[in-house]
């Protein structure tokens, strides 16, 4: 597919292509948008090369996917922009089904931090080094991830502790 | 303060685990401070809950404060009791059955989220949309920007210690009400906008309430800025309190006003336009302070520019239909499917099965909510329901930045803070 791109985000793709080539797996574009898709163990790394070297020093948000497929089932986008170019790219990994783990891009853009928990909340990919990897929405009591495929819609019965609806009851 | 001290005095009957982590969480932050911590011998240490239920934190927002006296060393937010899963919801649904749940997202400006949705849905299934439409939803987003600001402005007052100033800035907002009510038929939940246009025309009534309103409000604007620009106890109440700086700022990740407050200019109006907003002339304002004088600046001016928008929507209004004629992408008009079998067909098909954006298809779409940037990604399999749909809410992204600025403030001075940063939580919990 031809990509048609900005002055800057082909600056970047060619970088990418340039620096990282065992790392970047395909580079392509939905409706506009330009999706940048890397192994996951380089993902802070490539994170850092961005905010540095392509002034990609703005995160607006990182968000998994689901893909429901029996390998590498997860993906996690980061949604960068560049201030100074005025430009968007989205930066993709994906992981496994068992365990899922990635490195945290916190250190990069402290705005990660919550977003990462976001993320960890809803579909139980642990960040290594995170500062402080809780989940954020729901109770940290509580065991499923709600935003996976196999969860259902109304939720598990009893999963999630209530007052009694009966002041006197234990 | 140690874990074990404060759970000696916290007995939690729920999520016990939870509020362990919680608390633990505030112990671990700055840890490097911490070591010159001797055991507190005058007791000025203590651990406030504030909220969830505290009414200046405008909504279910819990906030854990260290204090040290009556200074905050460190702060941890609980969120999340709003939360509903919206985004799992919006699997099972619909693109349009979803909409009324996103007026219920920013519950203060519900045409913004209709739009930001509809945008994103247009995006990735290319839908044409009418040029009278367009302008349409312009006037729509701008009054709620207004009605949304009209909001904070009241409450955040009020945080500061002026009551009556509520009461004005909800006189206007009724004449907001009043207009979307005889726009879209809903005073509050609007739901006006409907993928491909809008749900129906403006009428002339409305039209009438909405250029009186451009006439009225800049001059209650202008009796609001004479009452606060120069009030003594309100600039002395915010001004270098919660000051965030440019780099901080971006670094992490505050959006809209917070971020122009703090000085950059950052405006998806302007970065990415949508709309027509590149068509219309406006300023975008800008701070260099950071505090939360600046905030109120920035959107007290906001206001102003978004009566110039409406002015330039009304005279540029062209004439023409407000939903696409395009029976697989659109509602048909009621009209046709009063009248027609066709029309009605198509209207049980678009109920049914909605509009089917290409398999595999992503998209992006941001707008510039009045709280900052509100974007939506959809990712389509092909259904007529998204296989991932994210919300990305501005309220979430300055809550983030609260945490890290209320460290080392004054404990009266959280709740101008929080105003300040006029969150939602409707949006920030999804």
């Amino acid at each position: 597919m031809k990509l048609e791109l900005t002055e800057h985000l082909k600056q970047t793709v060619d970088a990418l292509t340039e620096r990282y080539s065992d790392k970047l797996i395909e580079v392509y574009q939905s409706s506009g948008d330009t999706f940048v898709r890397v192994e996951a163990d380089a993902n802070v790394e490539i994170c850092t090369f961005l905010k540095d070297e392509l002034h990609f020093d703005y995160l607006t948000d990182i968000f998994g996917i689901d893909r429901y497929t029996s390998d590498e089932r997860f993906e996690v986008a980061y949604n960068l922009v560049s201030l100074k170019h005025g430009d968007r790219i989205f930066l993709k990994v994906r992981c496994e089904e068992e365990d899922p783990e990635l490195d945290s891009a916190s250190g990069v853009w402290p705005a990660a931090n919550w977003a990462e928990r976001e993320v960890y909340d809803m579909f139980g990919i642990r960040f290594r080094n995170h500062p402080d990897l809780r989940r954020i929405y729901m109770p940290e009591d509580f065991q499923y991830f709600p935003l996976r495929k196999e969860f259902p819609l109304l939720g598990i019965p009893g999963s999630i502790e209530l007052p009694n609806t009966t002041p006197d009851s234990e | 303060m140690k874990l074990t001290d404060i759970q000696s005095k916290v007995h939690s009957t729920f999520f016990k685990e939870h509020q362990k982590k919680l608390y633990q969480s505030l112990e671990d932050k700055h840890t490097t401070i911490e070591e010159m911590d001797d055991g507190d011998p005058l007791k000025t240490k203590m651990i406030l809950n504030m909220g969830p239920q505290h009414p200046a934190t405008h909504g279910v927002l819990r906030l854990v404060l260290q204090l040290d006296g009556e200074m905050i060393e460190k702060t941890k937010l609980d969120i999340g009791y709003l939360h509903r899963g919206v985004e799992k919801i919006a699997e099972n649904k619909t693109y349009q059955e979803f909409m009324p749940y996103t007026d219920r997202m920013d519950y203060l400006s519900p045409y913004s989220n209709n739009v930001a949705l509809c945008l994103a849905v247009e995006k990735i299934a290319n839908v044409e949309v009418p040029e009278r439409a367009q302008y349409i939803r312009m006037i729509g987003c701008e009054l709620a920007r207004i009605s949304s600001h009209l909001l904070w402005l009241g409450t955040m007052v009020m945080d500061a210690g002026a009551i009556s100033f509520f009461i004005w800035t909800f006189k206007e907002r009724e004449k907001i009400y009043d207009i979307m009510d005889r726009l879209a038929g809903h005073r509050f939940t609007v739901s006006h906008s409907r993928i491909g246009g809008v749900a129906n025309d403006i009428t002339d009534e409305a039209m009438g309430a909405i250029r009186e309103f451009v006439e009225t409000f800049p001059k209650e604007l202008k009796d609001y800025h004479k009452l606060l620009d120069r009030n003594r106890i309100f600039i002395d109440r915010n001004e270098a309190v919660g000051v965030l700086k440019t780099e901080d700022a971006i670094g992490i990740g505050a959006t809209g006003p917070v971020l122009r407050g703090s000085g950059y200019a950052m405006d998806m109006r302007k970065f990415s336009p949508y709309l027509r907003y590149d068509q219309v002339e406006f300023d975008i304002p800008t701070r260099l302070e950071g505090d939360n004088l600046a905030r109120y600046f920035v959107r007290m001016e906001e206001m102003s520019e978004s009566i110039r928008i409406i002015q330039q929507c009304i005279e540029k209004l062209p004439k023409g239909p407000v939903r696409t004629d395009n029976a697989k992408q659109a509602y048909p008009s009621k009209d046709e499917v009063y009248y027609s079998m066709e029309g009605m067909i198509h209207d049980f098909m678009m109920t049914d099965t909605g509009i089917c954006p290409p398999d595999g298809a992503e998209a992006y779409s941001a707008v510039e909510s009045p709280k900052g940037e509100l974007g939506y990604y959809i990712q389509s399999d092909g259904t007529g329901h998204p296989w991932r749909l994210k919300i990305t809410g501005p309220s979430f992204a300055n809550l983030q930045v609260l945490e890290n600025i209320l460290d080392g403030e004054m404990v009266a001075d959280t709740v101008v803070i929080i105003g300040g940063m006029d969150p939602v939580l409707g949006e920030a919990d999804k």
